[in-house]
């Protein structure tokens, strides 16, 4: 079969199409399957990406940026393939990139998940010949319980804080994951929430494309008590902190499963939410789009590649990119 | 078990020690004494010997849900714990809850499995590992491994227990010295103060911080008196009513590794508890702690061994006397009676004091440690009494600064605990020759900014692969710091390192500019 892919210095590179997939250093054309800065480097001279994911790059890259918007599913030509985009559950705005040449049909699935996220648009399997997965969370101990569990674990941890008289604050990624907890505890809160700067301008997209998110304000110094607060991980041990004094810290990560990471983040609690596919929802993907050829990147690539290969799949890991780093997750 | 796998969860979510014994409070109020006990067991730092080993749990997991060695080992390297890599694993499975007591878990389930074929085994504890959550295997698979640790110090512990029975710390900090059966019984017996000293139970041993400020802050230096820091082990030596025991600072029974030491202790007088180290001891010197390790763990001591390496129990306090505590009387009262009345002789031995006026002359009696075998000294205030514990203010260690040695970086494997998924195990080599051995692992040192930065170099610059052991380019250089070294057969370089530990990185050296294993051992072993 014909691999239209190959991994340059830059990052992910389609050769029919011309065209990078989430490039890392500057190129002519990018592809960005979303709005989280580890995908959506400065600097490139022409950026496509969807509609929403072209508001946050505004935000994050400035108006001038170069950015050209599709919605999903629209068929674009680009060198001699038809390239779209197709809703990847990550994130608002979040997408696979769907190429067809002549011969094969691929599928880059950016990051992604499969858990009902009402955050978001849901995932669209694609059936293709060549699927390129990440596989951030690649080993069989991640597995996710269901949002709903997660929701009132974190509502009973703030209730307790409460009772205390302590406020809770919940460390999350601003991007996404503040939102989709947003969403998640609206039928919990009974007051608004508050959340940090860096938060509150994506909370305001989202509210502005039609999702329905728990009330918040934005944090004053105005003394609190009893409250939540969502901030982006960065304010830990930041003195921003001291005006919630007294406080309990949780952070919501997939990170999270695992007792040693919860340790060293140096939390009270650690919440196990995260936007990427967990083990099961990964195998269950790639059966699902059908494809014979699994391309692995990000994460654990090596050992869901090999996993792939013992299980009749023809798979491997596209080098240059197996390194894990504790990212968004 | 539910009530305390959720005490143990809550214990890990907070780092507030107040918190903490607000919470094991509440358990011991909640809980019947047949809990309780257990709880208590598990909290004090106590395991059953372990009834099967992760290695087994493992391999039953890995049988039971069918997956690859390989990919075991992979989740295992990812979250550093084989307990916790299982109970992830099984998290998805099919749950019938069975709920049960702690201590029915414990005497009908646990305990039983004792001397059960390895078979008989297997199938139960699949079967109780489908009743469980996560968090319950988790606990399970560590009570059945032996290896659980739960983040209290038994002061804390002793603390949140004294406030639920409204019994003294003081009565139950020795109730709970010693081996005791986990019994409702014994537990319904901690609720009565105490008040003899029949058994062979030892006292708590008090514990010197380390100094963290300029000595002058300590005050008054004829206020103090100072002892050699001896690096043995630590222990008191009871002996009441023609019976003597010897206890370690891990609340061990050693008695019987040390026969000499036991048979001194016979005829000093009846009632009394001496606290002191034991010392490998040649020619009015102390030998390295390796020495002495060589007695360590053995069930029977040669004739040979005992000649080879010599025993003392160096004295320095005096716990009780003629059957009755003296541990609230001043130091220099104690010392007067240790002086006075005690029968010295080859195997016990009183810890010589070092006289001071000043504090220039402690700080030049700290470099003489490193001549005479010691870690440095302890400042002990005159009129302290011996308290409980880690107390600080009466009792100091002032130890020598370390020896280092500039080492480059080798190999790396990622950690347990809370280094899960980070490369934090190192291994560093010197220069022999042209190449490069490994003498030193050092595992702690770094901050966790560090450790973090580090692990992204690693991740970057591996050469090979050998297992979970990754080898890594020779470029960075880092000083070791360590206690001691000693000439060993057993390691490929000749040499090992007493405590080595990192100091810091060095960026101001290259890997060529580091010592040569020659150099080392002329500097330091001869």
């Amino acid at each position: 079969m014909d691999n239209p892919f190959e991994v340059r210095a830059e990052g992910l590179y389609c050769k029919p199409g011309q065209f990078y997939i989430d490039a890392w250093a500057p190129v002519d054309t990018c592809i960005v399957t979303h709005g989280h800065s580890d995908h959506a480097r400065w600097g490139h001279r022409h950026y496509v990406c969807t509609d929403t994911t072209v508001e946050i790059l505004k935000r994050r890259l400035g108006a001038d940026c170069p950015l050209e918007a599709w919605p999903y599913e629209k068929r674009v030509k680009m060198g001699n393939c038809w390239v779209s985009l197709h809703p990847a559950g990550h994130i608002l705005g979040s997408a696979q990139v769907r190429i067809e040449t002549p011969q094969t049909v691929a599928v880059v699935s950016g990051d992604y998940k499969r858990a009902l996220d009402a955050s978001c648009e849901p995932f669209e399997v694609q059936t293709c010949d060549i699927f390129v997965t990440e596989s951030t969370f690649g080993l069989p101990i991640y597995q996710w319980e269901p949002d709903d569990v997660t929701a009132k674990k974190i509502d009973a941890w703030w209730q307790t804080n409460q009772v205390k008289g302590l406020n809770s604050v919940l460390f999350c990624y601003a991007l996404g994951k503040a939102q989709r907890l947003l969403r998640m505890l609206k039928p919990y809160a009974k007051k608004p929430l508050f959340v940090h700067g860096a938060i509150l301008p994506f909370a305001d997209l989202y509210k502005k494309k039609g999702i329905a998110l728990a009330d918040y304000l934005s944090v004053s110094d105005a003394p609190l008590s009893g409250e939540l607060i969502l901030a982006p991980p960065s304010a830990q041990g930041s003195p921003w902190m001291k005006r919630f004094l007294p406080y309990k810290t949780a952070l919501a990560s997939g990170w999270m499963q695992v007792r040693g990471v919860r340790r060293r983040k140096n939390v009270d609690q650690g919440f196990i939410l995260s936007d990427h596919a967990d083990w099961p929802a990964l195998l269950q993907t790639v059966q699902e789009t059908q494809a014979s050829l699994i391309l692995t990147t990000h994460g654990n690539a090596a050992v869901l590649a090999r996993y792939l290969q013992e299980n009749q799949h023809e798979a491997y890991s596209l080098s240059g990119a197996e390194w894990m780093e504790e990212g968004e997750a | 078990m539910e009530a305390f796998t959720t005490l143990f969860n809550q214990l890990e979510q907070t780092k507030s020690t107040s918190e903490k014994v607000a919470l094991i409070r509440a358990y011991f109020e909640t809980s019947n004494p047949s809990d309780s006990v257990w709880a208590l067991f598990f909290l004090s730092g106590y395991r059953l010997k372990r009834l099967i080993t992760g290695r087994m749990l493992f391999e039953w997991c890995q049988e039971s849900l069918q997956i690859p060695e390989w990919l075991m080992v992979e989740s295992y390297s990812a979250v550093g714990d084989k307990a916790e890599t299982i109970s992830l694993l099984m998290l998805n499975t099919v749950k019938t809850p069975h709920p049960m007591s702690l201590s029915q878990w414990m005497e009908e389930r646990i305990l039983p499995l004792q001397g059960q074929e390895s078979g008989v085994m297997k199938q139960q504890i699949l079967a109780y590992w489908k009743e469980l959550d996560s968090k319950g295997i988790f606990l399970l698979n560590k009570i059945l491994s032996g290896s659980l640790r739960i983040g209290v110090s038994h002061l804390l512990t002793i603390q949140g227990l004294s406030q639920a029975l409204q019994v003294s710390k003081e009565t139950l900090s020795q109730k709970l010295m010693g081996t005791w059966t986990p019994s409702s019984a014994f537990f319904e017996s901690l609720r009565e103060e105490n008040d003899s000293h029949t058994s062979l139970n030892p006292y708590p041993f008090y514990l010197a911080s380390p100094v963290e400020e300029p000595l002058d802050a300590l005050g008054d230096p004829r206020e103090w008196v100072g002892e050699w820091k001896w690096d043995g082990i630590r222990a008191q030596g009871i002996h009441r009513k023609g019976e003597v025991a010897l206890w370690s600072r891990g609340n061990e029974l050693v008695t019987s590794q040390f026969p000499e030491i036991a048979e001194a202790l016979l005829h000093i007088p009846e009632n009394v508890v001496l606290d002191g180290e034991i010392l490998a001891f040649k020619e009015g010197r102390s030998l390295p702690f390796g020495e002495l390790q060589k007695r360590l763990g053995r069930k029977k001591i040669s004739a040979s061994l005992l000649s080879q390496v010599p025993l003392v129990l160096m004295i320095y306090d005096l716990l009780e006397w003629e059957g009755h505590d003296s541990r609230s009387l001043p130091f220099t009262e104690r010392r007067h009676l240790l002086e006075t009345h005690l029968t010295l002789s080859a195997c016990l031995q009183l810890s010589p004091l070092v006289i001071f006026n000043d504090w220039e002359t402690v700080r030049k009696k700290r470099d003489e440690a490193l001549n005479n075998g010691t870690e440095g000294l302890i400042l002990k205030k005159k009129d302290s009494s011996y308290g409980v514990g880690r107390k600080r203010g009466q009792w100091w260690k002032y130890k020598t600064d370390p020896q280092t040695v500039d080492a480059i970086l080798m190999y790396a494997q990622t950690g347990h605990g809370w280094r899960a998924n980070l490369y934090t195990d190192y291994t560093f080599g010197v220069w022999h020759q042209e190449e490069l051995v490994p003498i030193a692992k050092a595992y702690s040192g770094l901050t966790q900014e560090e450790i973090v930065i580090l692990d992204r170099w690693i991740r970057k610059h591996i050469d090979e692969t050998f297992g979970p052991v990754r080898k890594v380019k020779p470029e960075l250089v880092f000083e070791i710091a360590f206690e001691g070294i000693q000439a060993s057969k057993r390691h490929k370089s000749g040499i090992a390192f007493r405590f080595p530990r990192i100091l810091r990185q060095r960026n101001d050296k290259t890997p060529q500019e580091c010592d040569s294993l020659e150099n080392i051992k002329k500097q330091f072993l001869y």
